[in-house]
Order: C-alpha cells, then sequence, then structure tokens
C-alpha cells in the first residue's frame, strides 16, 4: 500500500493516459504482425520472389518460338510427411524452347488402404523463373481425390514464356504432395 | 506535493514497514518487493536453464549417444533457450530497472503499482506450464525456441500449453515495459532533465519501447501457430496456400529487436558501474545515448540475416548484410567510449568493475563473430553451426548475465545494507571468466570446421573441442553457486555481515540512489527530491553539463 496514493493527482492521470496510449500501441502492434501477412504475400507477388506460382491457369496466348534456346526443365516430387505414396514424374527432365507449349505427366498412386483427398504444392527454383513458366493446365489447381489404391496419371501444360532471363538454363519445377483430407474443401 | 500530503494525510499508511509472512509477496506493490521477486526468480531460472545446458553439455562430452535420447536433446536445446531468454535474461534485467528505475529518477514507486504486481505473478504460472510439459506425453517442445513450421507443429500434448506460456510471458513483458516508459517520462524529480538520467535509465527506456513494440508481433505469430494447428487455417501450412518462410519473417522481426532487448539494458548497467570505479564521468554521455538509440532503430531493419539460407533475391542479401554490418558503428561508439572512460582514470578493481571489463572485452568479441556472422556468403557456410551457438552465447552470457551480476554486486550493498564479500567476489570472477571462455571459445572452431547445432552426436574429429567446452560449462555452473551464498550472505546476513554502510557505498558512484540510506529504506522519494546541479554533472560528462 504505497507509492499510488502519495502521487500528485495531475502526475497520476497523466501517467494513466500514457499507459492507455501505450495500450493502443499494443494492440496497434498485435494487429501489425497479422498485418505482416497480407504484406508478404502482396510484395512476393509483386516482385515474384518466392518461387510461388498462382494455383489458376495462365492465359495461353501463342507466342513467338525461339528455337535457338533451349532450357532444362527437371522436375522433383515429394510426399509431406513421410507418407510412403507414389508419386513421380514420369521424364526427370525435359528440354524445352521458349514460347512453346509442352504436356508432361506425374504419376501418383494411393497406397492406403483409405480414400484420401491430395493437393500438390508447386515451387520453382531459381525464384527468378518462377512468374515464366507459364501452366495452362495442372493437377495442382484442383485438390486431387484418391480411392484406395487408385492410381492417376496427371499432366501438366506449360509453357516457359521467352522473357526468361538469359542467364538461366535450368528451371527446377517441384511438387509436394499434401494429404488434405482433413479440410478437403470442395475444388475452386 | 505538501498538498498532496495533505489530502491524503488520513490514509498515514506511507510510512509503515512491510507487512509480515508470505502474503507480503504475493500481494506486495512495492517496486523493491518486486524488483526482488523478478531478481529471485531469475537467478531460480538461470538455475533451472543451467541444469538443461548440463545435460545438452554431458551428452556432448563425447561423440555418440550417452545419457538421453535424440528426441529429450532436442527437447533440452528447446527449452534451455526458452527459460534463459524469458526466465533468466528479462525478468532479471526487469527486477534491476524495478529496483533502480525509481531510486535513481527520484520517484517512490513506479507509475502502476498495482499492475507491476501482476507483470511479475504471472511468470511463475507461465513458466510452471512451461516446464510443466517435460512430464507430458511427448515430452515438452524439441523444435527450437524459434518455433519454426512445420516442425513446431509436430509437437504433441505440449504445443497449445508452449504457446500459452508464451503469451503469458509476452503479456508479463509489455506490462513492465509500459509501466517503465510511463514512470520514466511522468515521475522523474524536479531538475532531471532527459538529457541527464543516468544511462540505466534511458538504455531502459529504449528496451521498453522495443518491447511494447514487439512482443504483440511473437503474440500474434505464436497466435496464427495456434489457429494453423487446432483451427484448420493455413498462414504457415504450404498445403492450404500459407508459406512456412513467411513464419521466420515474423518470428524475427520480433526475433531480432529482442537481441537488442537483452543487451540494451547491459550496456546501462556497464555505463553506470565503470565510471563508479575509474571515477570519472561517462565519456560521451550524449553519443552513449544516441548509440542507444541508432541500435534500437537499426534493429528493425536486419530480422533476415537469420534466414539468408531460405533463399532470397541478391538485392535482399545485401541490404541486410549491410544494414546488419551498420550497427557495428554505434556498438563501436559505445566501446569507446567506455575504454576511453577508463582512460587515465583512478581505477580500482572491484568485483563489478571486474564483470565490467569482461563484459566490455568478451561482449566485442562476440560483437566480431556477429560481425563475421552478417556477411552472406561466409553465413552460409556459418549458418547453423556452433559458430552461431559461439557468438549469441558470448554476447548473452559474458555480455548480458555478467552485467546482471555485475549489476546485483554493485547495487546489493544499497539494498541490503551489507557489502558482500570481497574475496569470494573475486574468486567467482576469476572462476566465472575462465571456465565461460572455456566453454564458449572452443565452439568457435568446432563450428567454423562443420560442427552443427542441435544435434546430440558429432564427428570424433571434434571431440577434443567439445570435452573442452563441457569441462567449462560444468565448472561455470559450479562457479555460481559462489556467488549465490555471497548474495545470500548479504541479504540474510549469514557469516556475521553487519549492516552499517555510508549511504555512497562506493565513493566514486553517483546519482540519486545513493543519497539514500543503505539499505535503502522501504520507502524512498515520498516528497520528490531536488536533483542537484553536481550529480547531473557527475553523470553527465563534464564539458557538455557546463555548457
Amino acid at each position: 500500500m504505497s507509492g499510488r496514493e502519495q502521487q500528485q493527482p495531475s502526475v497520476r492521470r497523466a501517467s494513466n493516459m500514457h499507459a492507455v496510449r501505450l495500450l493502443f500501441v499494443t494492440a496497434a502492434m498485435f494487429g501489425f504482425g497479422f498485418a505482416l501477412v497480407p504484406m508478404y504475400n502482396m510484395l512476393c507477388d509483386a516482385l515474384g520472389i518466392n518461387g510461388k506460382i498462382e494455383l489458376k491457369a495462365a492465359d495461353a496466348a501463342p507466342v513467338d518460338v525461339d528455337p535457338n534456346r533451349t532450357v532444362t526443365v527437371e522436375f522433383v516430387t515429394t510426399v509431406n510427411g513421410g507418407r510412403n505414396w507414389e508419386f513421380h514424374p514420369d521424364q526427370p527432365s525435359i528440354e524445352v524452347h521458349p514460347g512453346k507449349l509442352y504436356t508432361v505427366t506425374f504419376f501418383a498412386r494411393n497406397t492406403e488402404d483409405h480414400d484420401l483427398v491430395a493437393q500438390a504444392v508447386p515451387n520453382i527454383a531459381p525464384w527468378e523463373a518462377a512468374k515464366h513458366l507459364k501452366k495452362t493446365e495442372c493437377f495442382c489447381f484442383n485438390q486431387q481425390p484418391f480411392k484406395a489404391g487408385e492410381a492417376k496419371d496427371m499432366p501438366v501444360v506449360f509453357m516457359l514464356d521467352p522473357e526468361l532471363p538469359p542467364d538461366v538454363d535450368r528451371v527446377t519445377l517441384s511438387y509436394t504432395f499434401f494429404d488434405v483430407s482433413d479440410i478437403a474443401m470442395k475444388p475452386n | 506535493m505538501a498538498h498532496a500530503h495533505d489530502a491524503h494525510a488520513h490514509h498515514d499508511d506511507h510510512h509503515h514497514g512491510p507487512d509480515k509472512g508470505i502474503m507480503r509477496w504475493i500481494k506486495t506493490t512495492n517496486h523493491k518487493d518486486l524488483g526482488t521477486l523478478y531478481l529471485f526468480f531469475a537467478f531460480t531460472m538461470f538455475f533451472i536453464g543451467g541444469l538443461m545446458s548440463l545435460v545438452i553439455r554431458a551428452e556432448l562430452f563425447h561423440p555418440g549417444l550417452q545419457f538421453v535420447q535424440p528426441e529429450f536433446f532436442n527437447q533440452m536445446t528447446t527449452m534451455h533457450a526458452l527459460v534463459m531468454i524469458f526466465g533468466g535474461v528479462m525478468p532479471g534485467f526487469v527486477g534491476l530497472a524495478n529496483w533502480m528505475v525509481p531510486m535513481m529518477i527520484g520517484c517512490s514507486d513506479l507509475a502502476l503499482p498495482r499492475v507491476n504486481n501482476w507483470g511479475f505473478w504471472i511468470l511463475p504460472f507461465a513458466f510452471a506450464m512451461l516446464i510443466g510439459t517435460l512430464f507430458m506425453d511427448g515430452g515438452a517442445p524439441a523444435g527450437g525456441w524459434t518455433m519454426y513450421p512445420p516442425l513446431v507443429l509436430q509437437t504433441g500434448n505440449a504445443f497449445p500449453f508452449l504457446i500459452f506460456a508464451v503469451h503469458l510471458m509476452g503479456i508479463s513483458s509489455i506490462t513492465g515495459a509500459i509501466n517503465v516508459v510511463v514512470t520514466i517520462l511522468n515521475m522523474r524529480a524536479p531538475g532531471m532533465t532527459l538529457l541527464k538520467m543516468p544511462l540505466f535509465v534511458w538504455t531502459w527506456l529504449i528496451t521498453a519501447y522495443l518491447l511494447i513494440a514487439v512482443m504483440p508481433v511473437l503474440a500474434g505469430a505464436v497466435t496464427m501457430l495456434l489457429t494453423d494447428k487446432y483451427f484448420g487455417t493455413s498462414f504457415f501450412t504450404a498445403a492450404g496456400g500459407g508459406d512456412p518462410v513467411m513464419f521466420q519473417h515474423i518470428f524475427w522481426f520480433f526475433g531480432h529487436p529482442e537481441v537488442y532487448i537483452m543487451i540494451l539494458p547491459a550496456f546501462g548497467i556497464v555505463s553506470t558501474i565503470i565510471p563508479t570505479f575509474a571515477r570519472k564521468s561517462l565519456f560521451g554521455y550524449d553519443s552513449m545515448v544516441y548509440a542507444s538509440a541508432s541500435i534500437a532503430f537499426l534493429s528493425f531493419i536486419v530480422w533476415a540475416h537469420h534466414m539468408f539460407t531460405v533463399g532470397m533475391p541478391l538485392a535482399g542479401e545485401l541490404f541486410f548484410m549491410f544494414a546488419t554490418m551498420l550497427i557495428a558503428v554505434p556498438t563501436g561508439v559505445k566501446v569507446f567510449n567506455w575504454v576511453a572512460t577508463m582512460w587515465k582514470g583512478s581505477m580500482t578493481f572491484e568485483t563489478p568493475m571486474l564483470f565490467s571489463i569482461a563484459f566490455v572485452f568478451l561482449f566485442t568479441i562476440g560483437g566480431f563473430s556477429g560481425l563475421m556472422l552478417a556477411m552472406t556468403p561466409v553465413d552460409f557456410q556459418y549458418h547453423d553451426t556452433y559458430f552461431v551457438v559461439a557468438h549469441f552465447h558470448y554476447v548473452l552470457v559474458p555480455g548480458a548475465v555478467f552485467s546482471i551480476i555485475a549489476a546485483v554486486y554493485y547495487w546489493i550493498p544499497k539494498w541490503t545494507g551489507r557489502m558482500y564479500n570481497e574475496f569470494w567476489g573475486k574468486v567467482h570472477f576469476w572462476l566465472s571468466a575462465v571456465f565461460i571462455n572455456l566453454t564458449f571459445f572452443p565452439q568457435h572452431f568446432a563450428g567454423l570446421a562443420g560442427m552443427q547445432r542441435r544435434v546430440p552426436d558429432y564427428a570424433v574429429q571434434f571431440t577434443d573441442f567439445n570435452v573442452i567446452s563441457t569441462i567449462g560449462a560444468f565448472g561455470f555452473f559450479v562457479a555460481q553457486f559462489i556467488f549465490i551464498f555471497n548474495m545470500l550472505s548479504s541479504c540474510f546476513g549469514w557469516f556475521g555481515r553487519k549492516q552499517g554502510l555510508p549511504d555512497r557505498v562506493w565513493e566514486g558512484a553517483h546519482g540519486l540512489e545513493w543519497t539514500v540510506a543503505s539499505p535503502a529504506p522501504y520507502h524512498t522519494f515520498e516528497d520528490p527530491p531536488q536533483f542537484s546541479d553536481s550529480e547531473g554533472t557527475a553523470i553527465h560528462d563534464e564539458a557538455v553539463a557546463k555548457a
């Protein structure tokens, strides 16, 4: 029982106001933490720096094929969480000319004894290539339902646009399969 | 003041002493009682966290697994960090602020004494919950104190307890910080302008602002983890369109200022102790204040140097590298000022001074290894090796922890009225200084040679370094009991220690806290003191004060 009673009323009022103001700052900074999420996504989108690509079909407007330039596109697959589903590209890599559409297929089989829904999440390295790899069709655009033991061949149609930076001669497209049965929503 | 006194004269409760028994400590709103509680709590946590580090060091004494399973080893590294950072260093500094800030600026208590009580009493619950997870199914959190998803989302039953404990620690820190800011800006003694405040008050003011700015961001980040795990959100879950790397950005936006939260008060302590025992006023007072403020500002724009290896554009790497290196400038100003304060001073080497000089020297080593880590290209080699472990332990143990120890030695005669034992203080210092270097210096070499952190086993060629490191760790731990007994003896008057020290315990010490009796009465400065020009001149560096 000390301190407070002895403060001058004016000091006490000023202190309380100050404390309330700082509480508002605290609340604002808590909000700022969440605001960082859209800021981060916008920044990554705007600068194309995350190797992330949009999960929707790109514009497939035909462009001039550059037959003199060859780029190797490699495919990498992972199943999240150490599940032993089969999931692999039918071809480890292909040589492409920028501006031309190519179709590749991926094979996946649900080796578990129950149905599940999987979602593939793509990523591209180097990150500079992310916005230049255009996909018109991809199994990653939708959640993929699998019956127990079901196997599928899944196509990806893509093209590298000729604007790809000239020093990039090798692009890696990676897919990670996640089990989203728990949170499976209808395809959008 | 006289008016306020009259108006509240009927209370007549401001001259009696503390209540008796346990309820005194539970209900207390007295800044000195709470400072004491914070310090006892901090040293309890240092002990628990220290035991965890001994489990780690014992396991690493030899390659291969000897004492614990890898899962438990990971729990130990995670919990050691959480306990030491949030339970040891931060409450330690809050305890010192509780004791010293009101006495240094000449007010009777913190501005919000009851909030102060809540702020402290949240902590035992937070840490009971956190440490309790060790006894749960699946054990304590083991994904590292940085709580990176997706790994941390695999934590078992301990997960919600971890999150809630972090929330509580955050609330405690924020209430403490708001209290410190409000007190310093509203309740200084007449005559104490901002640029006449003792440096410890200045650095704590800046620290408090950092806490208010970043602890809520940490609270937000762990809340997102919680909703990702239990409520189906996908902030960091790639399957739902989230991004685990984003957590690292948000976490280190908190995490880097946090680093300075743990070192700025230490700068204040050392800037108080060195002038006392060099018998000169602090060299470059204003530059010390501006350097502290610059460090605080820069801490907000360097966070990504913790995560160079996640992949970022070259421009980003360059920006974060140079911004990080820029911090060496204000930090260098501080180190040079401390050295210049000692230059041609009439130095004596009492225990607090020894710890402060060791701080200047060893913290600088930690600073230099930080500069090495700031370089993006070499960071790719150093990342997640023992070099990083050596770096941050150099700034945290001989840095932050040595400064807390120095502060306790320096002010305990004022707190208890009994001098500590100088001989055992010196023994404690030399053992600590030798063993702490034995512990952490070899880790630089192990790290540069490629030894990874957070792994219970290692390649045989690292054995010698690890043997030395483990011996050092056990030696350091044991040496701290000398300190504990020395301090408890002063508290409780063991070994026939008598009270009866002059007000100004150290003849070279300046500031309002040395104008009250030793031990400091339960209530001090109920009427604000006049802050005299001579005292102000002694704190501020002379040339400027005269002008």
